[in-house]
């Protein structure tokens, strides 16, 4: 077809019609200072200590978040150990009641809580807005309709709850990642102590109040708030059950070490660098689309990213040409407008792990594209980027970039497909683009990967199991399964 | 074994590439998400309005209903701000008394021909009826394809009727009315696109349906028809127009189709010489919402011209 061709003309994105600023205007009621919320209310924290929580749309102060040390992270568990007596025994039709609520009132206070994800986050407002609160409400609901049916779990077995559950949650989906820990934990009659990224605290603290007039009980969920200091102190606690922590590889290692030997139960979902595999056959338009979507959502600050393309090498120029023509009609820009694709970038720490790692991209002779695009000029913002010529050994290609950067290699074979999307320490995701439903089949049978998606890309649901294989960490989130990394079978 | 026929229509959908019916449908539902407000939607609407066919393909058309269709077309509101539409739309026997109004304005005549809209006449009658809304002054013709022979896998059939019409037109747009509707499938669509293109001069139309079946145009088929444009713009430098008719009924349903044209195939395709849209109720609204624009407040249909409505 034409495409084989080579372009002749070059397709104009001007001002002809330029979209006016669309911000949202919603108020996000932040408030100027956060306390610890344990046992039901907020508390100054006993080490006196508050840090700043940044927006990276304008690098400019949102609220002041307390810093939790080991006796507050010690007052959370105690609230969270005294509650659970009463917790696990509660009906599960009653504790389905307040899952109902929660979900609810989040869906009432839902242009506010997303408002405030992306003042806090920098992440688009039409993800927030579309994808980060619906999704954590449709968590809290998926799970209400589990809390009163543990006995049909599993055929003449019962699901009992583990106890105090501690959890560490990112920075990429701060509400989202929220509601998979604390969803499945309360439908299983646990009780709760959380933390949220130190940079993205103010949905969690937000959610807090939200619980407050959801009226559950105090002490079910207490959220502590600092950084990797605090984090140690919930996974070292002796009075939790199970930790469950999303995050890096990195940390996920280290606390694996520290609960080896304790009777801690844990699951993990850590990095990625997922294989986004294109082949010939494709219907190439979609499956650009898809690629887009694999690599730019939420800058890039997404776990099952698609960063690695796997692209058949007939159709590599091809998918190239389409998809710097598609960077042309991305916008990147304020978080806040509504017509914004691509917003900030979470933090300057992590800014600056992207441009190294862009830095080394070129100098090891991987051929870079970046659509040119007025960035703002405050704040943190990365442009959309594209790396062809890459190779396996290039560290584009091997570490997780985090971040909206592309790294484009080829194969000739499905067995080629497989080998190189099967060579690295992760295995989160994969994607599949193909006009034939077999090779689907095989793919998705012989790639190591928790999520193989066909023909699209970042679908979730709650009722469908995330995870991964390999270095990506272990236990699945949502579903079935989700719901048994929460539970003893008696 | 394969027929000729099989083997034809199998080669073409091979060669012009696969559509996922799932991924093209979300992309576009990101098009209506686009948020377009104070200028940048007076430009959007004044746009879409210079962009109207302004249609009557009624079995009860008279000279009196094309006359004052006419004049709306020229002068669709008093405000002079407000641009004139593209053209108007009507049957081969109605030209001539739209010629009567129109000609030396910035309106084009379109006729739709070619024994529209089911196109199941002899070759020679479509082409006679053609021949004739030309020599009454039609400046575009609207045909229809035969749809029978594409599922048939008559391909070249097809081709060579659209090039009789092409040739028939002289000097007259052409406009290739696909019929996405009976063509059913996505896939189906960009092929029968293709075919079309291939034959097409620069600035001819290809056109979704003829607004006479039950689903009209659509965002996803009008973006597998303006990926098709802008693949084959890029592969050969010819310069097709879209034309979505039938459906579109909203100011806010124009603008997302016209979010589309400009997402995919940029501002070259934002004039009324590229895209046009065909339609009859969707003039009043876009009216409506400029004068809303203009004056913060809504007015009633019925103070609009050729409007009886209320609320």
């Amino acid at each position: 077809m034409s495409a084989k061709r080579m372009p002749a003309r070059e397709l104009l994105f001007g001002n002809l019609w330029e979209y006016d600023p669309a911000p949202e205007t919603a108020n996000a009621f932040i408030a100027e200072r956060y306390g610890l919320f344990i046992n039901g209310k907020f508390v100054a924290p006993k080490t006196r200590k508050y840090f700043d929580s940044i927006s990276p749309r304008d690098g400019k102060k949102l609220a002041e978040i307390a810093l939790a040390g080991p006796s507050d992270v010690d007052a959370a568990y105690q609230a969270a150990a005294t509650a659970f007596t009463a917790w696990s025994k509660v009906p599960g039709a009653e504790r389905a009641k307040f899952l109902y609520r929660i979900a609810r009132l989040l869906q009432d206070r839902a242009r506010e809580f997303a408002v405030a994800e992306t003042l806090d986050g920098g992440k688009p407002i039409k993800e927030s807005r579309d994808f980060d609160v619906p999704m954590a409400a449709a968590h809290f609901f998926y799970h209400a309709g589990w809390a009163d049916k543990l006995d049909y779990v599993t055929p003449g077995r019962t699901l009992a709850p583990l106890g105090v559950v501690g959890q560490v949650i990112p920075w990429n989906f701060p509400l989202l990642m929220l509601a998979w820990k604390i969803a499945p934990a309360l439908a299983t009659g646990n009780t709760v102590v959380i933390k949220p990224a130190e940079t993205t605290s103010i949905t969690a603290l937000k959610f807090a109040t939200l619980l407050q007039e959801a009226g559950l009980p105090p002490g079910v969920v207490n959220i502590v708030t600092g950084a990797g200091d605090t984090g140690a102190a919930i996974v070292n606690h002796p009075l939790a059950a199970k930790i469950s922590f999303t995050g890096s590889t990195a940390v996920g290692k280290s606390i694996q070490r520290a609960l080896a030997g304790t009777n801690k139960r844990l699951t993990l979902e850590l990095g990625g660098k997922a294989a986004n595999i294109v082949f010939e056959d494709a219907p190439l338009d979609q499956a650009v689309e898809g690629i887009i979507n694999g690599i730019f959502f939420n800058q890039g600050h997404v776990c099952c990213a698609g960063s690695r393309l796997l692209v058949q090498e007939s159709i590599a120029a091809t998918i190239l040409a389409k998809l710097k023509l598609r960077l042309k009609s991305l916008r990147t820009g304020d978080p806040l407008d509504k017509n914004t694709d691509i917003g900030a970038i979470n933090s300057k720490a992590q800014l600056t792990r992207i441009q190294d790692l862009v830095a080394a991209g070129i100098s090891e002779g991987a051929k870079i594209y970046q659509a040119g695009c007025n960035l703002p000029e405050k704040g943190y913002y990365f442009p959309p980027t594209l790396f062809s010529n890459v190779s396996q050994s290039h560290r584009i290609a091997r570490e997780e970039i985090f971040g909206p950067v592309l790294s484009i290699l080829t194969f000739r074979t499905p067995e080629e497909a497989i080998e190189k999307a099967n060579n690295t320490p992760y295995g989160l995701s994969a994607g599949v683009w193909t006009d034939k439903g077999s090779r689907i089949l095989q793919m998705s049978t012989e790639l190591k990967a928790g999520v193989v998606w066909a023909n699209t890309y970042n679908k979730f649901d709650p009722t469908s199991p995330f995870g991964g294989f390999k270095e990506s960490g272990f236990g699945r989130e949502g579903g079935k399964q989700g719901l048994l990394d929460y539970a003893q079978l008696l | 074994m394969s027929t000729p026929q099989s083997r034809a229509l199998r080669s073409l959908l091979e060669d012009v590439g696969p559509v996922d019916h799932i991924g093209i449908e979300e992309r576009v539902a990101k098009f209506t998400t686009r948020s377009i407000k104070k200028n940048a939607k007076i430009f959007g609407l004044k746009l879409a309005t210079s962009m109207v066919d302004l249609t009557t393909l009624e079995g009860k058309d008279t000279p009196g209903k094309v006359a004052s269709l006419c004049q709306k077309a020229l002068r669709p509101h008093h405000d002079p701000e407000i641009p004139a539409t593209a053209a108007v739309c009507v049957y081969p026997a109605m030209v001539k008394h739209a010629a009567g109004y129109l000609k030396g304005t910035s309106v084009k005549i379109a006729s739709v021909a070619t024994a529209f809209p089911s196109g199941q006449a002899p070759l020679k009658t479509r082409l006679a009826e053609v021949r004739a809304a030309v020599a009454d002054g039609a400046d575009e013709i609207d045909m229809v394809i035969n749809r029978g022979a594409f599922l048939a896998g008559e391909l070249a059939l097809v081709q060579d009727e659209i090039s009789a019409v092409l040739e028939a037109c002289g000097e007259s747009t052409l406009k290739v009315i696909l019929e996405t509707s009976e063509l059913e499938t996505y896939d189906q669509i960009r092929a029968a696109s293709f075919l079309a293109m291939q034959v097409l001069r620069p600035g001819d139309f290809i056109k979704t349906s003829t607004g006479k079946t039950n689903l009209n145009a659509t965002l996803g088929n009008n973006q597998v028809m303006l990926e098709a444009i802008r693949d084959h713009y890029l592969a050969t430098g010819v310069e097709i127009a879209m034309k979505p008719a039938g459906g579109i009924r909203t100011a806010k349903q124009a603008l997302h189709f016209l979010v589309a044209v400009k997402e995919t195939l940029g501002d070259g395709w934002l004039s009324n010489s590229r895209y046009r849209f065909g339609a009859s109720a969707l003039l009043n609204d876009l009216v409506r919402q400029l004068v809303k624009e203009e004056t913060g407040a809504y007015q009633a249909p019925y103070s609009f011209s050729e409007s009886s409505s209320a609320y």
